[in-house]
């Protein structure tokens, strides 16, 4: 479950130690923006180190490196792979061939480790005009893709506008990457909100993050992880509506009924889909129920 | 055997970092520490940094460990990139 993703720069010891203890579903130990050309050997061997001998609690660890059209790239796989990041993101990625060239070196890697193919997943970062129009060619690339995620602050340089805290700048590219995404059978996760202390506008930008269809939402600040997870939790009405359906379900099975209504509302497949959605993230939230025999 | 052929550092002197400085030195380990917490766990700390030296190789080298409340994890990456900046063919 990724409901919230957190940023920590790469080469600060005291964000990279407390990280995973600030409540994010995920952290993203960055080695790309966040570190200097000049620091950029010590942020992977400190960041190498932290995954090698730190408790992280459990918490899913995300590692985005620099991207492959830096002389930084291959170099921070060499030093993180080893440690089985959960997913690498890959920033500016453009095209399939990208995720490519990029899958192709990790295969390399976790041939030489003996690791299980495709056991550390790509998350491309679109954030290119270029990337979100190639959205789908990238989700669908390879099997290693397992989300996409935007990133409007280099995005909207490339589109040459402000980027605003409306986000009417971004609406095309948040609605063609969840369409991109799901229809590659891929999560999505949406840009950070960039004030920090703005707590209003947070909740704002992630239920309409939410609404569009997002996964979850990365954060730079741990000040937001908390709305974040909380507008990407299912709430305790929806969980039991979502009970209600598949009871209803399997009564109308029971008793050889075809359709079926629940408070004068049709049930059909997308109903039941989305109530298997919700259980299942309520399950993983430690909030189903005991499953009934 | 890693030979040091240049002065170099690593880390800051920010809290929960580290700053190391390495030098070239010809008559084997020269170790100095400052640290808070050097009375409570001095030991620990240059227990580290000598196993962390070894591993790289290093066996000749004069450093300076100046401690702000690193993890071990923390120490160890520090006198890494420390040595991996100061070694021989290192650019």
């Amino acid at each position: 479950m990724r409901r919230s993703m957190l940023f920590l720069p790469g080469n600060t010891p005291r964000m990279l130690i407390n990280g995973a203890f600030l409540g994010a579903d995920a952290i993203i130990f960055d080695l790309e923006d966040a570190v200097a050309p000049a620091e950029k050997d010590a942020a992977r061997i400190l960041v190498r180190n932290t995954m090698r001998y730190m408790d992280l609690g459990g918490c899913e660890v995300i590692v985005r490196i620099n991207s492959i059209d830096t002389g930084f790239w291959k170099a921070d796989l060499d030093q993180i792979l080893p440690e089985k990041p959960g997913l690498i993101l890959l920033p500016k990625t453009g095209s399939a061939a990208d995720v490519l060239e990029a899958g192709a070196y990790i295969t390399e890697l976790e041939d030489k480790l003996g690791f299980d193919r495709n056991t550390v997943g790509l998350m491309p970062l679109i954030e290119t005009a270029l990337g979100v129009e190639n959205a789908y060619a990238i989700a669908s690339a390879s099997d290693r893709v397992a989300a996409l995620f935007l990133g409007a602050e280099d995005l909207t340089a490339d589109l040459r506008c402000q980027r605003t805290k409306a986000g009417r700048e971004i609406e095309y590219a948040r609605t063609r990457l969840v369409t991109a995404a799901r229809a590659a059978g891929v999560d999505v996760y949406d840009t950070p909100f960039t004030d920090v202390n703005d707590d209003e506008g947070i909740e704002v930008d992630a239920a309409l993050a939410k609404a569009l269809g997002f996964t979850g939402k990365a954060s730079i600040s741990p000040r937001h992880v908390e709305a974040i997870n909380r507008v990407f939790s299912p709430t305790q009405k929806e969980i039991d509506y979502a009970y209600e359906v598949m009871e209803a379900i399997r009564v109308a099975k029971e008793q050889g009924k075809g359709a079926i209504a629940l408070y004068g509302k049709m049930i059909d497949a997308p109903i039941v889909a989305r109530a298997e959605q919700t259980i299942a993230a309520a399950k993983e939230m430690g909030l189903g129920r005991e499953e009934q025999v | 055997m890693t030979k040091i052929i240049r002065s170099a550092s690593a880390g800051t002197l920010e809290s929960n970092d580290v700053f190391v400085e390495i030098e070239p030195w010809d008559q084997g380990l020269q170790l100095t520490l400052e640290s808070l917490v050097k009375q409570q766990f001095g030991d620990a700390i240059e227990r580290s940094v000598r196993e962390t030296l070894a591993q790289c190789g290093v066996e000749q080298a004069k450093l300076s460990v100046v401690d702000q409340g690193a993890l071990d994890c923390v120490l160890r990456a520090r006198v890494e990139t420390a040595v991996a900046r100061g070694r021989e063919g290192q650019a």
